[in-house]
């Protein structure tokens, strides 16, 4: 293995603690990763030493840190090969970017009658703003289905798509299953029929090389915090000859061109869609983020991971009545499981004594739960610096807890 | 027993243990043996949904006294819900109206307790208490 562990986890000062009186395993990085040195010191370095408003001032530290805010932008837009950094949009999270998108995509390209595409295993932030656009606009949502072992049924979906398709929206990979979709064969399905896609890269960014030129994308939308970031700040990509296209979102400073009471002129692209003052520092640790992982390189990261996580589905398998929620051949980093005939909450309430940071519950997505007829599961979800000894331990703590459960 | 007294029986059972896998095998236990929840009374408007588990309780005034079943779908909110029902089932509405519950903090469970747990003990703990409240009205 490429890497060094014991350094590694010496860059996330967080992991070295107890909790319960027993050695934190934190195994809830689909909910949010830790966040490197690296990261920590760049965001407090900002207050610390540039903090300033962008984009206004003549003055020495509002340069410095316009400098660094778009220069954090041209690391996002070099991390997923977009064609320019124009087409990097920042946002709150992945829940604003869906808002985003589905808004000014919405106001702007549909009509009663026209139809988006969504897929069974979606999050809820990938759903409910779609719902509410539907309410608006007349607009018809259509779910792909999902198979028995937590695969997309991909000839339905060949089925839904046409000529009233106006856009497909979908998981690159699922936040309960870690099932990776076929998406570059979604985007050239939906290509074929005229329909742009929208890829929700929450949990695949941090995890596999992302190239959005080479996917084909339209829309790639992802979140700061789930890749080792600071919380608060997430990306739209959109390709420019959509947003350019698009209305804007929010109304206010910065996404203006001129402003007068009897008419408004919008800035050009990526201030068109970012009103307000941004969280600067917070795109800044993002930039950070990205350095951090690509030091660590993005191949080396996902063979790790890979590692770890198939040695996790082995052991764990091994757990009398462990029963997995999706089991496809395409899967990473996270494992959705039931033992035997307990309730997630006891298994998660006991591993929290034991020192283990599990998730459990629907993980926001209620609709694949109502598909499987559970009503939540336990998560496991991995990042590179957990390790196989931690993969024992929670084995170890599965049984006992399995045990005394049963 | 009064209130106060069955709160302090608890929290002598539950003094032995120091470790919480103790603690926790404890609580099942009690779960397990909670009696079982009469189903005629598994009803929606019993049902309190918390996002993580499910709590059903029923109540009937029996001579002025109210008596509570509980159940849960999760076994350590059962066994919480045991000791819930352990500590206020079969006391009169005044009673329960004016009891303070502090037995949950001291054996250590104050977590369950907490309004961002969701796991229904809290909606449960309220619902007790407007139960008192209606009997109380009703009682005159
Ligand atoms: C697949 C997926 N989409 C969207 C989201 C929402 O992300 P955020 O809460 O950061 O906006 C998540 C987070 O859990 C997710 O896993």
């Amino acid at each position: 293995m490429a890497f060094d562990i014991r350094k590694i986890r010496a860059d996330f000062p967080i992991l070295s603690q107890e909790v319960n009186g027993k050695p934190l395993v934190y195994f809830d990085n689909a909910a949010t990763t830790q966040k490197p040195l690296a990261v920590i010191d760049a965001e407090a370095g900002v207050y610390k030493t540039i903090n300033s408003n962008i984009h206004r001032g003549v003055h020495h530290l509002s340069n410095v840190c316009t400098e660094a805010f778009e220069d954090a932008r041209k690391k996002v837009a070099g991390f997923i090969n977009a064609d320019s950094s124009d087409e990097i949009i920042f946002t709150r999270g992945t829940t604003e970017s869906v808002n985003l998108l589905s808004f000014s995509f919405g106001e702007t390209f549909l009509k009663e009658g026209d139809e988006v595409i969504l897929t069974e295993m979606e999050h809820h932030s990938n759903i409910v703003p779609w719902q509410l656009l539907a309410q608006r606009r007349g607009v018809a949502i259509k779910v792909v289905p999902v198979t028995d072992n937590g695969e997309l049924d991909m000839q339905v979906f060949g089925e839904l798509l046409n000529e009233k398709t106006r856009l497909v929206a979908v998981a690159h990979i699922s936040n309960v299953m870690g099932t990776i979709n076929p998406v570059e064969e979604i985007i050239a399905l939906a290509h074929a029929a005229d329909v742009p896609v929208m890829i929700d890269g929450a949990q695949a960014i941090h995890h596999l090389p992302v190239d959005v030129q080479k996917l084909n994308s339209d829309f790639y939308v992802f979140s700061g915090h789930k890749m080792y970031a600071p919380t608060g700040v997430g990306v739209l990509y959109g390709k420019r000859k959509w947003l350019e296209m698009m209305k804007p979102y929010q109304g206010g400073g910065e996404m203006i061109d001129k402003v007068s009471f009897s008419g408004t002129t919008f800035n050009d692209l990526p201030y068109k869609f970012e009103a307000g003052t941004p969280n600067y520092a917070g795109v800044i640790g993002l930039g950070a983020a990205i350095d951090y992982l690509q030091e660590q390189g993005l191949e080396e990261i996902w063979a790790y991971e890979h590692e770890l996580f198939e040695y996790a589905k082995e052991k764990m398998q091994t757990v009398p009545g462990m029963r997995f929620v999706g089991q496809t051949a395409n899967h990473t980093s996270v494992i959705s499981f039931l033992l035997g005939h307990s309730h997630p909450f006891d298994v998660g309430t006991l591993l929290d004594k034991l020192g283990f940071a599990l998730r459990t519950g629907h993980h926001c997505a209620q609709p694949l739960m109502d598909r499987f007829q559970i009503s939540g599961t336990v998560r496991a979800s991995f990042a590179f610096y957990n390790t196989k000894e931690e993969v024992d331990r929670l084995v170890e703590a599965l049984l006992r807890v399995g045990s005394m459960l049963s | 027993m009064t209130i106060k007294e069955k709160q302090k029986e608890v929290i002598g059972e539950f003094a032995a243990f120091d470790d919480w896998m103790d603690k926790y095998s404890l609580l099942i236990e009690l779960g397990n043996e909670l009696d079982s929840f009469d189903e005629v009374h598994r009803q929606p408007q019993n049902l309190i949904e918390g996002c993580q588990s499910k709590v059903w309780l029923h109540a009937e005034l029996n001579d002025g006294e109210i008596v509570f079943q509980g159940d849960s779908d999760a076994i350590i909110v059962k066994g919480i819900v045991a000791l819930l029902l352990r500590v206020l089932s079969g006391h009169t509405p005044d009673e329960i109206l004016e009891s303070e519950l502090f037995f949950i903090d001291e054996i250590g469970l104050k977590e369950h307790l907490s309004p961002t747990r969701s796991n229904g003990l809290v909606a449960m703990v309220k619902q007790i208490k407007a139960y008192a409240l209606a009997f109380k009205a009703k009682m005159g």
